[in-house]
């Protein structure tokens, strides 16, 4: 186990470098001279000068690349050309909001959809069954930008349910308030795929042996449902979860967007908006570390809830 | 082997064939009789049919050629909407409705538009001071000057011109309603189809191409190529997908069409990469490549000749697999304004138009939009489904993502 985690540790440079690499050649070389990007943003040349001055814009490529490997390294990544505040104080500060929105929102639609998955499968083939479908594939085809505008008009504009947008000081605020539309959206997007995978998983176990075992033995049937056939499909969803974890940092970018929530997403799209290299550069070097670094905490949670798997 | 192994035996006389020569169904043909017994997949096939004839249509000017003319007043409402203003919302949004395109203030007011406010005030005169100020809380302020606010003015002044030279000419109303302009939405929304289809079906040609010649070559030759391709791969799947498509899109200043299919393109081969290359792992030793390498055919041909016909099907899939979701993605860029241009209509800006119209209750914009694009995704979603199991019945029943 040591031995494979270490492996496994070992395995990750030549990818994080790759990603480091990645960035680079996009932002460094794709992008040309920051000079053009800036000059639209400061009008101080002497400022303009000192930031192509710390990224080494008039050195060779390697030197540029030197830098930026320590920029990451150090996690300084200098300031926001658009708000001169630090990048990594947005980074930290944009981080709350995000697990406000998201954390409720991955644990209420894992169990809603296990619990509409399970009963979906346990009566495959109906016709509820087939509805559920239809419907999952229907909801799956409007986009997730025609669900915000249509809830946000209708429960908080006209309705007044919900604050149409914004953003408290409280944790609890925030999270009652604030973010109850959002994550009621989120639930309406998210439920319909995942109800469509876990149900395949349901279905992949309903069949085997061990549920006819069970029957045979007497098992009721909620138990077969909810203890067995749940604890053995449980595998798959947990490594689908485990996947998905670096994504849903982004995942509510357009909700966060929506709803002005000060978060990690809409801080990437008002990046993006501003042409703010450093806050993109610095979020997507280390959304994907942490993709990496996930990547090996799911196979290390497979192999603890499945003893059967075996590392290699 | 049993009339090689009769025909020592019978060497005087010439083996006759008593059966009929019949050519035995290949995989297209199988995989064809299984999709059309499939009635979901017919009727899904027909609807996605209609939807590239429409695009080609619209695309060489024989349909919706005039789209950009205002034919009706400012957001005409649709012509099955009995009286003017009658919505089916019809109790609470009274108000709103009945009021006829709102003065800029008001109008400005009502419309939940998160940069909304630092635009007016951009607009209002503080524009030049306001980026330079020291001092302030940045973490609240969204300071955020809209880059195309200059491109707009000049096609709103446009606008404008024309619009009082055919004043004269305009109806009240259109069969599905007319934007902010007076444009007809219908045929509005089939040259929004016309870009969001083109974009998504080009850029999931590329990604599939990228796709099978890297995963191609990563499982034919093996070894260090396969080694680098699967860093390669490794290094673009640690990114979140939609991450390093606004990284692209950030990078990318112009905006264009091409820029967009390349920005999915580019980014989205990954998928088809990894099926593909497990697929040539698994053909390279056959013995038919054996045999044509006997023959002596090159390296090029036994990949791309011989091998890639019985691995075309995997590539149809995801091709089509890649196309739905490019279609989603498109619609989502154009909507934040890194898509397609302003000059150019899809289903993406459609919706972005609509989303400020419906806090006045002018609805059909919304209503076009989202009707075309779900009954295309829906369509092709099922038809690539049927596709796949008609293809490999031995996945049918397991619904992969």
């Amino acid at each position: 186990m040591g031995a494979y985690i270490i492996r496994r540790l070992w395995q990750m440079i030549p990818t994080m470098l790759g990603v480091i690499l990645l960035v680079f050649l996009l932002f460094n070389w794709v992008g040309g001279d920051p000079a053009y990007v800036l000059a639209g943003k400061i009008s101080n040349q002497e400022q303009i000068d000192n930031i192509r001055r710390q990224l080494g814009v008039d050195q060779p490529y390697w030197v540029q690349l030197w830098i930026f490997v320590k920029q990451v390294v150090t996690a300084d990544f200098g300031a926001s050309w658009s708000t001169n505040e630090r990048v990594s104080h947005i980074l930290l500060t944009r981080l709350g909001p995000s697990l406000t929105v998201v954390v409720p929102l991955v644990l209420l639609a894992t169990l809603i959809s296990i619990g509409l998955a399970l009963a979906v499968a346990y009566v495959r083939g109906s016709f509820t069954d087939r509805m559920v479908m239809i419907i999952c594939t229907v909801g799956l085809s409007v986009s997730i930008l025609v669900y915000i505008i249509v809830f946000q008009y209708v429960f908080a504009y006209k309705l007044g349910w919900f604050p149409v947008q914004g953003w408290g000081d409280s944790f609890v605020e925030n999270l009652v308030v604030y973010s109850s539309l959002p994550i009621l959206i989120g639930l309406v997007v998210s439920i319909a795929p995942d109800l469509r995978l876990y149900r395949t998983f349901f279905l992949d176990e309903i069949n085997q042996d061990y549920v006819r075992t069970a029957r045979a033995k007497g098992v009721s049937e909620n138990r077969i449902m909810w203890v067995h056939v749940l604890r053995n499909a449980s595998i798959p969803i947990i490594t689908f979860l485990m996947a998905g974890i670096p994504g849903l940092l982004l995942g509510s970018f357009l909700i966060e967007r929506f709803f002005s929530i000060p978060g990690i997403g809409r801080e990437v799209i008002l990046a993006v908006e501003r042409s703010d290299f450093p806050v993109i550069k610095a979020i997507t070097v280390y959304v994907a570390f942490a993709t990496i670094a996930t990547n090996l905490l799911a196979d290390l949670t497979y192999k603890a809830v499945d003893p059967r798997v075996q590392l290699k | 082997m049993a009339t090689d192994i009769a025909a020592p035996r019978d060497r005087s006389r010439p083996i006759v064939r008593e059966i009929p020569h019949t050519v035995s169904p290949g995989l297209w043909v199988l995989a064809w009789r299984r999709l059309r017994s499939d009635r979901v997949a017919m009727v899904s096939m027909v609807i996605v049919a209609a939807f590239l004839v429409m695009m080609i249509l619209s695309g060489t000017g024989l349909i919706a050629r005039d789209w950009n003319r205002e034919v009706g007043v400012n957001y005409a409402p649709p012509s099955f909407v009995e009286t003017q203003g009658a919505t089916p919302s019809n109790g609470q949004s009274a108000p709103v409705t009945t009021e006829t395109p709102a003065t800029g203030a008001e109008y400005k007011s009502m419309i939940v538009d998160p940069i909304g406010d630092v635009i007016e005030q951009l607009r209002s005169g503080s524009a030049p001071s306001a980026p330079a100020v020291p001092g302030t809380p940045p973490a609240t302020e969204e300071k955020s000057v809209d880059p195309l606010a200059d491109v707009m003015a000049d096609i709103r002044a446009g606008k404008g011109v024309t619009a009082e030279a055919q004043a004269e000419e305009r109806k009240a109303t259109l069969p599905f309603g007319g934007d902010k302009w007076g444009r007809d939405v219908l045929k509005k929304t089939i040259k929004g189809s016309e870009t969001s289809i083109f974009v998504g079906l080009a850029s999931a040609a590329l990604a599939t191409f990228l796709g099978t010649v890297f995963g191609a070559v990563a499982g034919y030759y093996g070894r260090w190529v396969d080694d680098f391709f699967n860093w390669f791969y490794s290094v673009f799947s640690s990114i979140p997908y939609l991450l390093l498509i606004l990284a692209v899109a950030a990078v990318l200043q112009q905006k264009g069409m091409l820029t967009i299919i390349l920005i999915l393109g580019l980014t989205g081969w990954t998928g088809v990469f990894r099926l593909l290359r497990a697929e040539y792992l698994k053909h390279k030793s056959r013995e038919y490549v054996q045999a044509a390498d006997a023959i002596g055919a090159s390296n090029a041909r036994r990949m791309f000749i011989h091998i890639f016909p019985n691995v075309s099907h995997v590539v149809l899939v995801q091709l089509s697999i890649l196309a739905v979701g490019f279609i989603k993605s498109e619609v989502i860029l154009s909507f934040l304004g890194f898509g397609v241009p302003v000059d150019v209509v899809s289903w993406g800006s459609m919706l972005n138009e609509a989303q400020n119209e419906l806090i006045l209750g002018k609805w059909w914009q919304l209503v076009a939009a989202t009707t075309a694009m779900a009954l295309l995704v829906t369509a092709f979603s099922l038809f690539t489904d049927s596709l796949r199991d008609a293809l490999d019945p031995k996945l049918k029943g397991r619904a992969g993502t």
